[in-house]
């Protein structure tokens, strides 16, 4: 099933789910990957099911190269005059649609040996019996299996029934890659694992890839692009080092793990933000501003220093308005992060701050307590609002 | 197969009939007494019958050429039925699992219906349709076929009562596997029957094996449809549990031929349940 390889894969898809309205278009180039990001109930299980065939389109088309995997009556003003017809519905069978999918779960087949479940897909699809066990013999080489090929599912940890549900899925020579969470389900360190698998044996297929996941860590590994989903539509598209790098709204920020604050640009590398206790300007890097106009502040939650506000140079203290990248603020609440506590201030509340334990420790931090917070510039990314 | 994964991901289910051997043991403890007369009243009949068996009769009884034709006949006749009813009930079991709501509901009454009726009803409603004057009879009749009182009513009258053992077995069994490997088979390049062969039916193993189990041992004890549609002649219709009635009843004939043939017939039946326990354990999942 290499119909089309070398082709992309082309999506509009609009499906309803009760109240719930996906409209999504996308575009991936064979041999690129796609992340869509998004949190539960943005509509992500319903795009891939869209793709995959697991669910009807309500408008819109599913093509990969010159292929049509489905399509529903057009929708007005669509984008396509003449070209294709579009007089109906179409839905290639799920069996023919060529599509990979490999998602949390491995469901491998509990009854087949991790060879058999390897070897479905080419023995499904006409292979000799020997040329299909080969086949999944090297697949299951490469996803460093080698010498478990006789183990029934049961038999084997979460990490390596994932490597084989890849092994299998790649094996049936799919024309597009679906990756659902892949590795939602794993302990981090397999998951890392797993996730430079995925990579490496990506890099070798030359097939689109849409990744769908909740963790930017999944799209910064795997993925050229980035698109954000939020409510059935993708607010925000673009190379993942822009998308994540610097996200558009406080909706992608959250995703992406950093705070994104708003203003005025007061020079080409300063924004003017404001907060309860007076404006703070944050200087950066990145776009040259336009003093006056509207601008956006990213930067990550981990980059900003915490001092404790008595111990704060004299000179800072003596000036009324704090310096560049600086301000105070009184601890609002304090949550358990990645290997440290995450910092919100009463001033600030949607700024948040995350300083490694041993800091924690030594500022001895408590509610209510007032610390000074510094950022560098080099850490902080400046871009005019769009 | 006993091995379980050290961690990780279990497809189906979790496993959560291990209960704790202490909370297990929470319950009223008088109930042990009416458990106790349950145990009893199914076993106490087969212990009487063990213990009234003349034993010096048994060879005699169970060699004799009546005993070894009835059992022959039965054994053949419960086994043509079980294969019709694999034939017809599998595909059955999987259009009920499949179908939504409505049409299941409807369909799983019109199966269960002859699994309570009593099979009586079921030979005089066989005899309705089949037999001389009947729906369908009298045109085979003009065909020059005629069902009642031959080996194919025998056979006809123990699918009858028998197949509903086979798809309600079956037919839970395909919905607690469920769809999701087959959506993973057919994503692979599988077509619909590779799937049912590959995926659907050795996943719905265990039921399948149970059911055809149950199937045969209610198809070799069929008494009451077989009396009434197939008749009590020797050699055709015969099968054993006509042939324990005949002795039982029968002129000149000991009680003691019956109770040896029950006895074999219980002991087909006890060697039916072992066996479909050694394959349950084994069985995938």
């Amino acid at each position: 099933m290499t119909s089309a390889a070398g082709g992309g894969l082309d999506a509009r898809v609009v499906a309803g789910v009760g109240d719930f309205r996906l409209d999504v278009e996308l575009a991936v180039a064979a041999s690129e990957v796609l992340a869509v990001l998004g949190p539960n109930g943005s509509g992500k299980s319903t795009l891939l099911a869209a793709i995959a065939g697991h669910r009807a389109l309500t408008a819109g088309i599913v093509r990969v190269g010159e292929r049509v995997l489905s399509r529903a009556p057009s929708i007005g003003g669509d984008d396509e005059p003449g070209g294709v017809d579009d007089s109906g519905a179409a839905d290639v069978d799920l069996a023919e649609r060529s599509v990979g999918l490999l998602g949390q779960h491995p469901l491998l087949f509990p009854h087949l040996t991790a060879l058999e479940n390897v070897a479905f897909g080419p023995r499904a699809q006409g292979s000799a019996r020997r040329e299909a066990r080969d086949a999944a013999s090297a697949w299951l080489d490469r996803v460093g299996l080698a010498g478990l090929e006789r183990r029934l599912p049961s038999a084997l940890s979460g990490g390596q029934q994932q490597r084989v549900a890849l092994a299998r899925t790649l094996a049936a020579r799919p024309d597009v890659l679906l990756l659902d969470e892949p590795f939602a389900a794993l302990d981090v360190q397999t998951a890392a694992a797993m996730r430079r698998l995925v990579a490496e044996q990506r890099a070798t297929l030359a097939i689109p890839t849409l990744l769908v996941t909740h963790d930017p860590l999944d799209a910064i590994v795997l993925a050229d692009r980035a698109a954000i989903l939020h409510d059935g539509r993708i607010v925000q598209q673009g190379p993942t080092a822009e998308v994540l790098g610097h996200p558009r709204t406080p909706f992608a920020a959250a995703l992406a793990g950093v705070n994104l604050l708003t203003g005025v640009a007061v020079a080409r590398d300063a924004v003017r933000v404001a907060s309860a206790s007076g404006p703070i300007v944050l200087r950066g890097t990145g776009e040259t501003l336009r003093v006056g106009t509207p601008a956006s502040v990213v930067f990550s939650p981990a980059s900003v220093h915490a001092r404790a506000a008595a111990s704060a140079d004299p000179s800072q203290a003596a000036d009324s308005a704090p310096a560049d990248n600086a301000w105070l603020g009184a601890v609002a609440s304090l949550e358990p992060s990645r290997g440290g506590v995450r910092i919100v201030t009463d001033q600030h509340p949607d700024l948040a701050i995350d300083v490694p334990s041993t800091t924690a420790v030594a500022l001895d931090l408590s509610t209510g307590a007032t610390l000074a917070f510094h950022v560098a510039p080099a850490d902080v990314s400046v871009r005019e609002l769009s | 197969m006993t091995t379980t994964a050290p961690d990780g991901i279990r497809a189906g289910a979790s496993d959560t009939r291990r209960d704790d051997p202490v909370a297990a043991r929470r319950f009223p403890l008088w109930l042990y007494v009416p458990a106790a007369v349950g145990v009893a009243v199914l076993a106490l009949p087969l212990v009487a019958l063990l213990v009234r068996l003349d034993w010096r009769q048994v060879p005699g009884a169970v060699a004799s050429p009546a005993a070894l034709q009835a059992l022959t006949l039965s054994l053949a006749t419960a086994a043509i039925a079980t294969g019709v009813c694999i034939v017809l009930g599998v595909p059955l079991a999987m259009v009920i699992a499949r179908s939504s709501k409505g049409v299941a509901a409807v369909l799983r009454t019109l199966t269960t219906l002859p699994l309570v009726l009593p099979p009586l009803v079921g030979g005089i409603a066989l005899l309705a349709l089949l037999g001389r004057n009947g729906l369908f009879g009298e045109t085979l009749g003009v065909l020059g076929l005629r069902i009642p009182f031959t080996t194919t009513a025998v056979v006809i009258a123990q699918t009858f009562v028998a197949l509903p053992f086979l798809v309600i077995t079956v037919e839970g069994s395909l919905r607690t596997a469920g769809t999701r490997y087959e959506t993973v088979a057919a994503g692979l390049g599988a077509r619909r029957f590779t799937v049912f062969r590959r995926i659907t039916l050795p996943l719905a193993a265990p039921g399948l094996i149970a059911g055809t189990v149950l199937c045969f041992a209610r198809a070799l004890g069929e008494f009451g449809a077989t009396a009434l549609f197939a008749g009590n002649s020797a050699g055709t219709t015969r099968t054993m549990p006509l042939a324990i009635y005949t002795a039982f009843n029968g002129a000149g004939v000991s009680e003691d031929t019956a109770i040896a043939l029950s006895l074999m017939l219980v002991l087909v039946a006890v060697a039916v349940l072992v066996l479909m326990r050694s394959w349950r354990e084994d069985a995938p999942r």
